[in-house]
């Protein structure tokens, strides 16, 4: 009983390490032409590089140089970063004060954004870029005041179903030792809601940091973030440079992994959080 | 905590309902209003009643075509991703050594942007295409194919950690108690297992489901809807309708109306069934 248990493990075990080498593959691939001439990816990408097809750092200088990708970077982290920044802290206060005053409003408030949840974005695409053109919210500054708009909906949400488990008396101790409101939820209720501030914070920035169509409406023209800078590269039919596109894309993926192995235990946490409760 | 004051209310509330209002439900209300109006600005609307909506299933064909290869891709992919992602989401709760290792790189691809996926996986299929004369803008089933493989590798990870948080939430004592009453591998598969993480599959569904329909980087990336937006999915097509030519941004308002009302009618018959479910539970 116990060999067929351990021979089955053994079996499941080697089929795992052939599907690990099957879902890196795709990423080595891309790495490995990155190295090699811009006429030698599109015909052959699974043959090695030789010394007739390796061109070295060659594909990521004109990959920089063609797509901007520093100032797309910069962009995005900045851009990210800061909508981050203002999701938490504005929908977590908003979260709490439609959570704890019940009116009317406040459950119109909480329904509406609960229902731009469901909405596609194409449906609003073209209002909102143009809302934004007239607003002057056209701009890395302004967009983070866009992506508050945006991300409102399952961040209150996800904060709303949190704040419901906390007990009032905390709050009310609080109040009554004579802080307003503002102290309150800072100094009280803002540590106590960390761990969830976490799965906000971490659903925001996959999204924001891989969102394409969104920048490229209301910024793209002028400011390129990096998924903009990569599609940029695709250009006219035919012209294509392979060599830069391979160069770009391991660039593009090179953060990504860094933030994966760095927060991984917060991510996946996150991640589960959030689609449990979306 | 009634005593909070409206100004205290309104502080806490106002920055978020300003960027609601003008990202989002402005927006929304005049895009409603815009898909009954012809215009090329938003400045420049003129009535014209249901003649976009007419448009948008008549004169237009693409847009009949994006919707049922959207259909076809929901279906396969939600189909795919639920059940490899539930066979993995088993073989790596049997306590197997280097579980962590896999669920790491299972789930990496989930993180990496759409745009980005699509042209990994563009190179990949063409290099193998290549071998038969052809590449993946030759035929809509290439991208079609395509489309579903990339998004089984983005999607498998993802749903897999769900179905494994659902798997590992089932009391060890059901397992026991099945297993002395004589049940094997496979009946404690289909008779324990199945069942008890049946909100794990409502969720999973959910998710594939919606993101399946919404999907628009990858379309963009892969193929962008060739050959002649054959291979173009829902999103795409209003996307392409709207500032692809002239003319035609009353059709594409239209036509998000129409993708919107599909997408909240199969998000509400989804809670729905979770809500039916949940009761029977």
């Amino acid at each position: 009983m116990k060999t067929r248990r351990d021979t089955a493990d053994w079996i499941i075990f080697g089929g795992m390490i052939i599907l690990t080498i099957l879902f890196l593959i795709p990423i080595l691939i891309v790495l490995m032409n990155s190295f090699k001439g811009r006429f030698f990816i599109a015909d052959a990408p699974f043959e090695f590089p030789t010394s007739a097809t390796f061109v070295g750092l060659k594909n990521y200088g004109s990959g920089l140089e063609k797509t901007g990708f520093i100032p797309a970077f910069g962009y995005s982290l900045f851009i990210t970063v800061f909508s981050v920044g203002a999701i938490v802290l504005f929908t977590s206060m908003t979260a709490w004060a439609i959570t704890r005053i019940k009116s009317k409003f406040s459950s119109a408030v909480y329904f509406l954004l609960v229902f731009s949840m469901i909405v596609p974005f194409q449906m609003v695409m073209f209002t909102m870029s143009k809302m934004a053109n007239m607003t002057h919210l056209d701009n890395p500054i302004g967009i983070i005041f866009i992506y508050l708009g945006f991300g409102a909906g399952l961040s209150v949400f996800v904060y709303s179903g949190f704040i419901k488990g906390i007990p009032r008396e905390i709050e009310e101790a609080a109040l009554i030792d004579g802080c307003n409101p503002l102290q309150t939820f800072f100094l009280v209720v803002f540590p106590i809601l960390k761990p969830i501030s976490i799965t906000v914070a971490i659903l925001n920035a996959m999204w924001i940091w891989n969102d394409y169509l969104l920048p490229y409406l209301v910024i793209g023209s002028n400011y390129k973030t990096i998924p903009i800078a990569v599609q940029y590269l695709q250009g006219g039919y035919g012209s294509r440079d392979m060599g830069a596109m391979m160069a770009m894309l391991v660039l593009a993926i090179i953060p990504i992994v860094i933030f994966y192995l760095t927060l991984q235990k917060y991510i996946i946490k996150g991640v589960v959080a959030g689609a449990v409760k979306g | 905590m009634q005593k909070m004051s409206w100004k205290y209310y309104i502080l806490f509330t106002f920055p978020t309902l300003l960027a609601f209002l003008i990202a989002f439900l402005i927006p929304f209300l005049a895009g409603i209003y815009l898909s009954f109006t012809e215009f090329t600005a938003v400045t420049d609307a003129r009535w014209v009643g249901l003649s976009n909506y007419i448009r948008a299933f008549t004169e237009d064909r693409f847009f009949l075509n994006a919707l049922w290869f959207t259909v076809r891709f929901a279906v396969v992919s939600v189909i795919l991703i639920n059940v490899i992602a539930f066979f993995l989401a088993v073989l790596l709760t049997r306590n197997v050594k280097g579980t962590n290792l896999f669920r790491t790189v299972f789930f990496m691809p989930n993180l990496i942007g759409g745009i980005i996926l699509g042209y990994i996986w563009q190179l990949l299929i063409n290099g193998i295409l290549i071998n038969f004369g052809v590449d993946i803008t030759f035929d809509a089933k290439y991208g079609f194919w395509g489309l579903v493989v990339l998004m089984n590798w983005q999607m498998v990870g993802y749903m897999m950690i769900i179905y494994i948080a659902g798997i590992q939430s089932i009391s060890p004592e059901l397992i026991e108690a099945a297993k002395i009453d004589g049940a094997n591998t496979w009946q404690i598969l289909g008779n324990v297992t199945i069942p008890m993480v049946m909100p794990a599959v409502t969720i999973c569904t959910f998710l594939t489901v919606a993101n399946s329909f919404k999907l628009f980087d990858q379309n963009l990336a892969l193929t962008a809807g060739a050959p002649d937006r054959a291979s173009a999915m829902l999103a795409l097509d209003i996307f392409t309708t709207f500032y692809g030519r002239n003319g035609y941004e009353g059709v594409g308002q239209a036509k998000a109306v129409v993708f919107f009302i599909i997408v909240a009618v199969i998000v509400l018959l989804q809670l729905k069934l979770t809500r039916t479910r949940e009761v029977e539970n």
